[in-house]
């Protein structure tokens, strides 16, 4: 504490004495060339204690140097000072420099946006883009339809009061899809909860979905979340949380399982702007950079926190410079260019596992959707500006463009796709609604993983209560 | 178990009989007798070797188990994890970033992959940022790893976690190394809370709990880290959670694990004594011997001879000039013994 307090205010010396003086820069220079100033003897001491002599010497030289500058304009220093050049700091060897410069907090540019298909659905001349097949193009584009028309109808179910709750993917279908699409199913998918169509790409069923959303017994979930709280043990997607960004250090936690027990596998987690500004990321992307773990994070800069807009969410330029930060390599992509993020997510997954060190992608897209049904976003955004998302920059009609332009695509089978799903869909609602809710022991079992006495009393005590006051419960949970 | 009546480090509850034997200068040299061996086979270690022996056979016995936290690498700042980096490696044993919600939420993740994650946050009072992910650290415990079985209909659990955490008064620890955090925790379905009193119990609740398949607080009474001493076994073993010991002396019963606590024995000693005085170091107001008192008034109304007292720590933050003040010592102790006999 007293040696940082000491080096703190000699910097601080340092840097009001050179404000009160006339710098040179030439011989500033000079000086920095100059041989090493030899340490005093009891260089034996801890690193940190051979940077405070350091700066002590330093300012020592800097009282010299002022002194001559003023009062005999000698521009050299005596060349039996010299200043030491580069320090072996605990955190690594630095340079000085006589300039007092601050970084920059921003810089003018802002880091470019890696984009494959502009808005019309044609490859950009030179894109750096992976080959995909025709087969997993088709899978891509109609998982992002499904997607699409699972959201239309399930936020219909809720308009309707079948469902409590939902939360649409609208806009950010390409993130869902693309970035599953350049996964392998054995890598560890820890959410947010704006990313169902990860589940979906890995086989999760239109049923299976439904079932979640109206929590009934055959909710993995077993009905104690609300709607779009998936999660499933047989698809690596670990179980949504309402609280956001604590995922973020799980994710961590479980791509240090991989490295040790040698996995040819990585994990991703999802969050968006907002879950950026939590502690718990910059905990996590901290502990991964320093752990060196295979994890991938998926920033979804989607413009908005519910009603918060990015520049109230932080003065940075977005997500992505953060990584440079905490030593983690990054990269900034269009989240509305399937290709783009399909082939950024499969190179981050290639070095995170080869290299076995964290990747940040920030995709930037746009949240064209309420943030869920209990929101409407045209209280603090006009629709204006949601619609024009909604146009040329919408992902799925970006992508229908480039697999048409292949002819791997068509009006029909459009049509018929949509059909189909809307059917399916249909079905699933129907079907799960009628399904009975789980069991009261559901209630009070997986707490622990056996009940303890005092849940087994409470049970007995609560079956107690309904069998006397059987009218005054829901009777659609079995006992 | 003297030791632990001189300092309090652990949350216990005496139930005692009514019989005039009770009383008097008999009670005093029965609470203020040095700690009596307890004839197993071992040698006499302190506690911090014991909870370092345990967390060597842990990461001797199961090689997906893993130990981190701040400086645990060079051992700790309470010694805990000596030699263990060592003898398996910095990639088992390691160092992280100073921020607890990151090592609470890092050791669900790896909980949660099926190994046994042991965490050590370094002191208790350093909890509180964790809060989410137990709910951050708390968080991180109380919201995460107490839900994440339940959450996900036993989909996913992180029953592998166990979080370590040096906790309760020193002497000398002032406001932010003395707190005693149990009752927050204990509030939160989903954890287990365990306390031990002594060396042998810490290495056998230690290793119950780190092999325990739901998640674990472990709260080490710091000040007993090198003061209590007693035999301990030398090799591997556990004790039970969630039972409570009586009868170690004047129908002295010690909880050992608050969530779930063992309500049983409790009742069954009060029903005997007709009397019950509940200490723990932490704030008397909304304490977990609140809850007990609760409890207990609950099941035995009627064979009740006088109000259950409590003794416990005064509803200040921890002071460091006036600890002797607020500590729930042994006047306190005794004169609340004579008062609810004498009721």
């Amino acid at each position: 504490m007293a040696s940082s307090s000491c080096l703190t205010k000699s910097k601080t010396s340092i840097i009001h004495h050179l404000k009160s003086i006339k710098l040179n820069s030439h011989n500033l220079l000079h000086t920095i060339s100059s041989p090493p100033f030899p340490l005093p003897k009891q260089t034996t001491t801890s690193p940190i204690d051979s940077a405070i002599v350091c700066f002590q010497s330093l300012y020592f030289r800097r009282q010299l140097h002022s002194a001559t500058s003023v009062n005999n304009e000698v521009h050299q220093l005596p060349a039996e000072a010299p200043l030491q050049q580069v320090l072996n700091y605990p955190v690594g060897k630095v340079k000085f420099t006589p300039k007092l410069a601050f970084t920059a907090g921003s810089t003018e540019e802002r880091v470019p946006c890696y984009r494959v298909l502009n808005e019309n659905g044609q490859p950009i001349t030179d894109s750096d883009s992976l080959e995909i097949s025709k087969e997993l193009a088709v899978k891509m584009y109609t998982d992002m339809v499904t997607l699409e028309v699972m959201d239309t109808i399930f936020y219909e179910a809720q308009r309707q009061g079948r469902i409590s709750f939902y939360a649409t993917t609208t806009g950010e279908e390409a993130i869902n899809i693309a970035s599953a699409a350049a996964l392998n199913n054995q890598d560890f998918v820890f959410p947010q909860y704006r990313e169902p169509g990860v589940l979906l790409w890995r086989g999760f069923t239109l049923q299976e979905f439904a079932h979640q959303c109206f929590g009934n017994k055959y909710d993995n979930g077993k009905g104690r979340q609300m709607p779009i709280h998936y999660g499933s043990r047989k698809h690596n997607y670990f179980t949504v949380a309402s609280t956001v960004a604590t995922q973020i250090p799980h994710a961590v936690g479980a791509a240090y399982s991989l490295k040790m027990e040698k996995q040819d596998s990585c994990v991703i987690t999802y969050f968006g702007d907002g879950g950026s500004s939590t502690a718990d990321f910059h905990a996590a992307i901290n502990f991964a950079a320093v752990l060196e773990v295979p994890v991938i994070f998926f920033c979804r800069n989607n413009g908005w926190a519910i009603s918060t807009p990015t520049n109230e969410q932080f003065r940075s330029d977005g997500v992505v410079v953060r990584g440079k930060a905490y030593g983690v390599p990054s990269i900034r992509v269009d989240g509305n260019d399937a290709l783009a993020i399909y082939t950024a997510v499969s190179g981050a997954r290639k070095m995170a596992i080869e290299e076995q060190t964290p990747v940040l992608i920030e995709a930037l897209t746009y949240r064209t959707g309420h943030h869920s049904t209990s929101d409407d976003s045209t209280k603090y955004r006009s629709i204006d500006e949601i619609e024009q998302w909604r146009g040329d920059q919408n992902p799925v009609k970006r992508f229908r463009k480039w697999i048409e332009s292949k002819g791997w695509w068509s009006h029909e089978a459009e049509s018929e796709h949509h059909i189909n799903i809307r059917k399916q869909l249909s079905q699933a609602i129907q079907a799960a609604e009628r399904v009975e809710k789980p069991r009261i022991a559901d209630m009070f079992n997986d707490v622990y993983d056996v009940l303890p006495k005092n849940l087994m009393e409470q049970e007995a005590f609560i079956r107690k209560t309904i069998k006397k006051h059987t009218q005054d419960y829901p009777s659609d949970v079995p006992l | 178990m003297a030791t632990n009546l001189r300092r309090f480090g652990s949350i216990f509850i005496r139930g005692f009989s009514s019989s005039s034997s009770v009383l008097g200068s008999s009670v005093e040299a029965h609470l203020l007798q040095p700690p009596v061996a307890t004839g197993t086979a071992g040698k006499s270690i302190n506690l911090y070797t014991a909870i370092n022996q345990a967390l060597q056979i842990a990461l001797d016995s199961d090689p997906r188990s893993y130990i981190f936290g701040e400086d645990v690498g060079f051992g700790g700042v309470f010694r805990c994890t000596t030699g263990l980096a060592d003898q398996f490696g910095k990639h088992r044993v390691f160092n992280t970033p100073l921020c607890e919600q990151g090592i609470v939420g890092f050791a669900i993740g790896l909980a949660a992959m099926g190994n046994r994650a042991i965490a050590e946050i370094q002191f208790a009072d350093y909890i509180f940022p964790a809060f989410d992910q137990a709910n951050t650290s708390t968080m991180l415990i109380v919201n995460e790893a107490a839900k994440f079985r339940y959450r996900s209909g036993n989909e996913f659990n992180c029953g592998g976690l166990t979080i370590r955490a040096p906790y309760g008064a020193v002497g000398h620890g002032g406001h932010y190394h003395s707190q005693s955090p149990e009752a927050f925790f204990c509030h939160v379905p989903g954890i287990k809370v365990v306390i031990p009193r002594s060396p042998k119990q810490a290495k056998g609740l230690l290793l119950a709990s780190i092999r325990e398949p739901n998640p674990v607080v472990f709260f080490e009474p710091k000040w007993l880290y090198r003061l209590a001493v007693e035999e301990v076994p030398e090799g591997d073993y556990t004790l039970p959670l969630s039972e409570a010991e009586e009868g170690i002396s004047c129908e002295l019963i010690d909880l050992k694990t608050l969530i779930p606590w063992d309500k049983e024995t409790v009742e069954a000693s009060v029903r005997k004594t007709g009397r019950l005085l509940i200490s723990h170091e932490a704030p008397v107001t909304g304490g977990f011997g609140a809850e007990i008192s609760a409890s207990i008034v609950e099941r035995c109304f009627l064979r009740l001879e006088a109000p259950v007292a409590r003794v416990c720590g005064l509803d200040t933050p921890f002071p460091l000039v006036f600890e002797p003040f607020y500590m729930p010592t042994k006047n306190k102790i005794l004169d609340a013994i004579k008062d609810t006999v004498n009721y």
